[in-house]
């Protein structure tokens, strides 16, 4: 009989040196990694989004727009917004190709020329509609378009939440880094704080009232964005979520942007 | 017959009961600021236009239709009152082809400070002088989407006479424009039907556009003439067409590359024109949420200048302000010059949404330093300004 005592101990010595020896870039990815290999596979959803933006002194204004998004094989996600409020922009539509690091590409439509516009995509801090929400924020996830690093787990909520730090690796973004909080279990985020160039505290995303859909994918309800430096803040309902309504490539052509919808 | 008709009104009920209705209604005044060209044309007015829209669906999103009327009523200019239905079509969708029937406006093209591969709709021209404003036009048309491109084919029965500015309006030729007196070449005179295609596709950072139209041109010679009291004016003559077209933009990272170019043969004259230019983005200006478009195109055309557009040897140079704020803010600047005898014609647009479904837009025109020779000495004493407030429903 060959003893194995020695052996197990060993064992039990080494595993945590080892664990400990992958590196926190290493730790951040493989958990990224895991989240989109979770997410993957939705096919396509469509959902309708209110924006309610706030200024300072309380105001709002409100926005209503309609998603419709195509999960692309081997590329970034085609996404479609359809805006129905406020009344003098009804109609307008923008059409996403995105692309991981490559530039996106993009159409606008504008229904009172009836024209559709490429526009230039490296717009990538700027607001959306007017929104403490940029573009970056909004856009398509790819696990390439940041670095990562593994900072701790710690409770957020009922759940256990690793704390991670995305660097963007695409040109042109207003950040420095982010500091996001996802569970480990469903990979939800709950929370991401976003430093600006000067690496100071710019905005905060809170996100909650999470559902399931097909028994597999959490979409948040809530979304709100405060702006530290501005005050400003702006929040996301999203409502009517349908996942696999059968949405297709011939969906998302940029000139199907001139049918009447 | 009686009940026929009640079924079948029932039947149409759930597609019509579905409509989704929106529009605008707009109240704009006007103010020129020079003494006119002759004593009978206005110096400020009041109009109110109303653009109600309509659209619904069957067939689980496959057949949709759509209305969409516009009308203007005008405290002093005649030659602008005037309704026209913008859209009246029944659109049927195919995964690779979609098929529109009725009345629709379109646009072809690409670049900014001129359209001039956009053929298929008549400018609605008493409605502002960058001639963006469209008539609708009658047509039958198939999109087809193949892997090598997308193939638009249409038949266009039908023709829609330009609009113009009668003897009290301004900017106007120094003549009026008689649109009762209109004439065709075509014997079929507004009934000729036109026919038009169109390939278009994307290439990774470029699109392509190419396209052809064979029918009445919708830019009428102005030919002198009398009216019933003999006075002198001018009479619109519509003649055949053919125009080849082609339309190309480049994509390379904040530079967007464009050109539009066409060849016209007709009975009076066979020409060439192009517009060609760049539009290059500027991105949160001054560390502020602004967002600037610098726009410069150059136009030009082949015909001796009495005979050719306005646009025959000039340059545009312009900026358009997206401010990204709530209110959606934005300014478009700009002006012409003429690159042989400097005459300038600058032009200022900017709007603001209003709480929200007010839209406040003001617009600034001036001609200056006008050659006597040049096309836009008509416009010369023109120089305007112009308030909207549209309301969005």
């Amino acid at each position: 009989m060959l003893d194995l005592k020695p052996l197990i101990l060993l064992a039990a010595l080494i595993a945590p040196a080892l664990a400990a020896a992958q590196s926190a870039e290493d730790r951040g990815l493989q958990i990224v990694r895991a989240a989109d290999a979770y997410d993957r596979g939705f096919a396509d959803f469509a959902a309708d989004m209110t924006m309610t933006l706030k200024n300072r002194a309380g105001d709002t204004s409100r926005r209503l727009i309609r998603i419709e998004m195509l999960e692309v094989e081997g590329d970034g996600d085609r996404s479609l917004s359809i805006f129905d409020e406020p009344a003098d922009v009804k109609g307008t539509k923008m059409l996403t190709y995105s692309h991981g690091l490559e530039p996106d590409d993009q159409w606008l439509y504008l229904p009172a020329l009836k024209r559709v516009k490429r526009i230039s995509s490296r717009n990538k801090s700027g607001p959306f509609m007017g929104s403490t929400f940029a573009f970056e924020d909004l856009g398509s996830q790819e696990v390439e378009k940041f670095t990562y690093r593994y900072l701790r787990d710690e409770p957020c909520g009922e759940f256990v939440c690793h704390v991670i730090e995305f660097f963007p690796a695409y040109e042109y973004s207003g950040y420095t880094r982010e500091v996001v909080w996802m569970d480990g279990e469903a990979y939800r985020v709950f929370k991401v704080d976003y430093y600006d160039r000067k690496k100071t505290l710019l905005k905060t995303l809170t996100t909650s009232e999470f559902k399931q859909y097909l028994g597999h994918y959490w979409r948040p309800g809530r979304m709100e964005m405060v702006d530290h430096q501005t005050g400003k803040s702006t929040l996301l309902e999203w409502s009517n979520y349908r996942f696999r309504t059968g949405l297709d490539e011939a969906d998302f052509r940029s000139q199907a942007l001139k049918r009447i919808d | 017959m009686y009940r026929l008709s009640v079924l079948l009104c029932l039947s149409l009920l759930p597609a019509l009961a579905a409509a989704e209705f929106s529009g605008n209604v707009a109240v704009e005044g006007q103010v020129f600021s020079e003494a006119p060209q002759s004593a009978e044309q206005f110096d400020e007015n009041l109009t109110l236009s109303f653009q109600p829209h309509w659209d619904g669906r069957w067939n689980d999103g496959d057949d949709l239709w759509s209305v969409e009327l516009f009308m203007r009523a005008d405290n002093k200019d005649a030659g602008r009152e005037h309704a026209d239905v913008r859209e009246a079509l029944w659109l049927h969708i195919d995964r690779d082809s979609e098929w529109r029937v009725g009345i629709n406006t379109m646009f072809w093209g690409v670049t900014e400070s001129r359209h001039l591969v956009d053929v298929i709709n008549q400018t609605d021209a008493v409605e502002n002088i960058d001639g963006e404003d469209k008539l609708g036009q009658p047509m039958v048309h198939l999109k087809r989407y193949q892997d090598w491109g997308v193939l638009d084919l249409l038949v266009l029965p039908g023709f829609r006479e330009r609009t113009f500015h009668q003897a009290e309006g301004r900017l106007r030729p120094p003549l009026v424009i008689d649109a009762d007196q209109a004439a065709y070449e075509s014997s079929a005179e507004d009934r000729h039907v036109d026919y038009a295609m169109r390939f278009s596709q994307t290439y990774d950072n470029l699109d392509l556009g190419l396209s052809w139209f064979k029918g009445t041109s919708r830019d009428p010679l102005l030919l002198p003439g009398v009216d019933a009291e003999g006075n002198a004016i001018l009479t619109p003559f519509y003649e055949q067409m053919a125009q080849f077209g082609i339309d190309a933009q480049w994509i390379v990272a904040d530079w967007i590359w464009k050109l539009e170019a066409i060849r016209r043969e007709a009975e009076s004259n066979d020409f060439n024109a192009y517009t060609a230019g760049f539009e290059y983005s500027f991105y949160g200006v001054f560390g502020s949420d602004t967002d600037l478009g610098a726009i410069v195109e150059y136009s030009n055309d082949s015909r001796p200048k009495n005979e050719a557009s306005v646009l025959d040897d000039d340059v545009f140079v312009g900026g358009r302000f997206a401010f990204n704020d709530a209110q959606s803010s934005e300014i478009l600047a700009g002006f012409f010059v003429d690159a042989e005898n400097r005459s300038r014609s600058f032009r200022v647009e900017g709007s603001r949404r209003v709480g929200a479904s007010w839209k406040a837009t003001l617009e600034l025109q001036t001609f200056s330093n006008i050659d006597p020779a040049d096309q836009l000495a008509a416009l010369a004493d023109d120089d305007f300004m112009r308030l909207e407030m549209a309301y969005y429903f």
